[in-house]
């Protein structure tokens, strides 16, 4: 039995499916021609990023650097469905047209967009981490990775600054069995790579990251063990990505037995169970929260659909706090 | 004691200049920390930051493991905090390692998320002192090409300490390249003044004036020019020779001007002449000067091949004061 209330557990339940009809909406977008680029799918993931983001305390200042298969964190950070919407049309949002999907952020809204570059911003979670501690402020810089990404040398080496410097840091590494089409077993020997903590001398441990409230649970006992000053932990979260890489890739990779093993193990349908099993929600109240979240996305869509696009002169503007880039020097200038 | 003396106790070298704005701006604000390998109590490869780590304490001078990455990564982090980290490369060679984070996360984030990451990442450029291959470089061309980062490359002890105050209080990432060249040579100490004060970034400076040809260089080639403008006057030619001090952003104007006035020019760069920045000013002067041109422009800069470290293979690499003279007698008599 979970030491979480009603009231977290109900919170929870939503920003779970929030998040899967956010992307459910963005699929009808996409196939209406309305989502510029591609769209990436946390379908399965949801339970690793709603619970270890729900496990913060904003209010102390923890700020989480969510990746691509992290709507779910996003969005229980504060991030809006609108904006997600903006992102994915490419509108003038939250970075008025310069970034994609999810890629938005700030540190005064807890939580910072990624960059690509797998395991970079693991490095500067540690330059977060270390703010905190410098400020002697109670925040946590939760960072996370994936199995493929944990490859990468930035990884090690902010992970190991971490570690050196005892920061309030959590690195949790969501294993979802695929890096684009590479198997995780192609990119660590580790069966277990919560065992990689080691090396670093912290902790590790290995959740089921399908399980909403043991990624919770496991969350909040490494913040506050960093709160504590007892420095980083490392999270393995094994889920399994039930999509492609993005839309275009069909999974043919992917052993169909594996798929239907972890479809039974949907976090969203195990969360729900575990409600109405405990008497924390009934029947009625997913049936209402499926109708509140359809029209909180309706309205998003709207508003997303309604917000213009930027303006392209203004790609001229922001490389630097002063100054204007320079239009090439041939073409005539901008009145 | 004499004024005679107390002006001679205060004459500082390039090095100790660059120390006296690191001190000053971290007694100016407490958000200033630097962060580096070896920089703590050992005072750093160079000993750039001797004595730092026994006034500030170990939480603002901040020793790391070699991590080139996790060292920028962390002061980017840091700066979205509210800090202004100054990341010590422990010689400028290793930014390589760290090319990732500068390239595609810090110079990138203002234009993508609309707030800067306000960090200076320093450390000793440039060859002539015998390195090698891996201890000599001059990397400013590889971050050129990479908007949002500002490369600041000073050559007086006066310019270091302006330059690198304006770069700690920049709301933007810069580079700043220290020629180790000239970290201890006799003839750069100066006397710099007592009170606080900075040089601005993107700011050029004429350091001959002339009437014949511009020289546009920076760093430790300042010199190199100054020393070839000498021999070129002993045979009649006016050579001016131009300082850029900031590379990105270039300063145009003074560069043009320059030009205007004596209608020939050379780019001297100690880096590797393909792909070195010498082609993007060049490149500038014509678009912008080209009329005013009465011979084509020339770059005088490195082989293109690695640093080589036994003395005459590293001579005949850099750009020696020979070598622009020649170019300069060639490129006047066009």
């Amino acid at each position: 039995m979970s030491t979480l209330s009603r009231e977290q557990h109900h919170r929870i339940h939503y920003f779970l499916r929030l998040t899967r009809m956010v992307e459910e909406k963005l699929g009808n977008l996409s196939a209406q021609g309305k989502v510029i680029g591609s769209l990436y799918r946390s379908l399965g993931q949801e339970g690793t990023a709603v619970g270890s983001a729900a496990a913060l305390e904003p209010d102390k200042g923890d700020i989480a650097a969510p990746i691509l298969r992290d709507l779910g964190a996003v969005l229980t950070m504060g991030g809006t469905p609108t904006e997600v919407f903006q992102q994915y049309m490419a509108k003038n949002g939250p970075t008025r047209g310069r970034e994609l999907n999810i890629h938005f952020g700030a540190p005064e809204r807890n939580f910072i967009g990624p960059v690509s570059m797998l395991g970079e911003m693991i490095p500067l979670m540690a330059g977060i981490a270390l703010g905190f501690k410098m400020r002697k402020q109670p925040g946590v810089a939760l960072c996370y990775i994936g199995d493929g990404g944990a490859s990468t040398g930035p990884t090690h080496e902010g992970l190991n600054l971490a570690a050196v410097l005892d920061l309030p840091f959590i690195l949790i590494i969501e294993n979802n069995g695929y890096a684009y089409s590479t198997p995780t077993d192609r990119q660590s020997r580790l069966t277990r790579l919560a065992d990689r903590a080691l090396a670093y001398g912290i902790p590790g441990v290995t959740v089921d990251g399908n399980d909403v409230i043991a990624v919770y649970e496991a969350t909040r006992e490494a913040a506050d063990r960093a709160r504590r000053g007892e420095g980083p932990t490392l999270i393995e979260s094994v889920t399994f990505r039930m999509k492609g890489h993005a839309q275009h890739d069909n999974q043919a990779y992917v052993p169909r037995e594996v798929i239907e093993e972890w479809q039974a193990k949907d976090p969203i349908t195990r969360h729900e169970r575990y409600m109405l099993e405990n008497g924390i929600a009934d029947h009625e109240d997913i049936d209402r929260l499926f109708a509140r979240i359809s029209a909180e996305l309706d309205a998003a869509v709207a508003e997303a659909e309604s917000t213009p696009m930027p303006e392209g002169v203004t790609a001229l503007l922001d490389v630097f706090e002063n100054g204007v880039a320079e239009r090439a020097p041939w073409l005539a200038p901008i009145s | 004691m004499t004024a005679e003396v107390t002006e001679q106790a205060r004459q500082v070298t390039f090095l100790e200049a660059i120390r006296e704005a690191l001190r000053e701006e971290m007694q100016r604000d407490e958000k200033v920390f630097l962060i580096g390998e070896d920089i703590g109590s050992y005072g750093g490869a160079f000993k750039v930051t001797e004595g730092l780590h026994a006034e500030f304490g170990a939480d603002r001078v901040i020793d790391t493991p070699i991590s080139e990455a996790a060292i920028v990564g962390a002061a980017a982090g840091a700066a979205m905090m509210g800090f202004k980290p100054v990341a010590e490369m422990q010689f400028i060679d290793f930014i390589s390692c760290a090319f990732d984070q500068l390239t595609n996360v810090v110079s990138k984030w203002r234009y993508r998320m609309g707030f800067g990451v306000p960090i200076v990442v320093r450390g000793p450029c440039g060859g002539g002192v015998r390195g090698g291959p891996f201890h000599s470089g001059n990397p400013e061309a590889f971050f050129a090409n990479s908007a949002g980062l500002k490369i600041v490359e000073p050559s007086t002890a006066y310019d270091a300490k302006g330059l690198l105050k304006a770069a700690i209080r920049d709301p933007d990432p810069v580079l700043f390249f220290e020629h180790k060249f000239l970290y201890r040579l006799p003839r750069l100490r100066e006397a710099l003044p007592d009170e606080d004060y900075v040089v601005p970034i993107g700011k050029a400076a004429v350091r001959r004036e002339g009437t014949d040809l511009t020289i546009v260089t920076f760093g430790a080639m300042v010199y190199r020019a100054l020393d070839a403008a000498d021999r070129l006057a002993e045979a009649g030619i006016s050579a001016e020779v131009v300082d850029l001090r900031t590379i990105v952003p270039l300063d145009v104007e003074t560069v043009l001007a320059s030009v205007r006035k004596t209608n020939r020019a050379i780019v001297l760069h100690e880096a590797s002449r393909t792909g070195g920045y010498g082609g993007e000013i060049s490149a500038t002067i014509t678009e912008k000067a080209f009329e005013w041109l009465d011979a084509p422009i020339i770059r005088v800069a490195s082989l293109d091949t690695p640093v080589p470290y036994s003395p005459p293979l590293e001579d005949f690499y850099l750009p020696q004061v020979d070598d622009i003279v020649e170019a300069a007698t060639k490129l006047s008599a066009y």
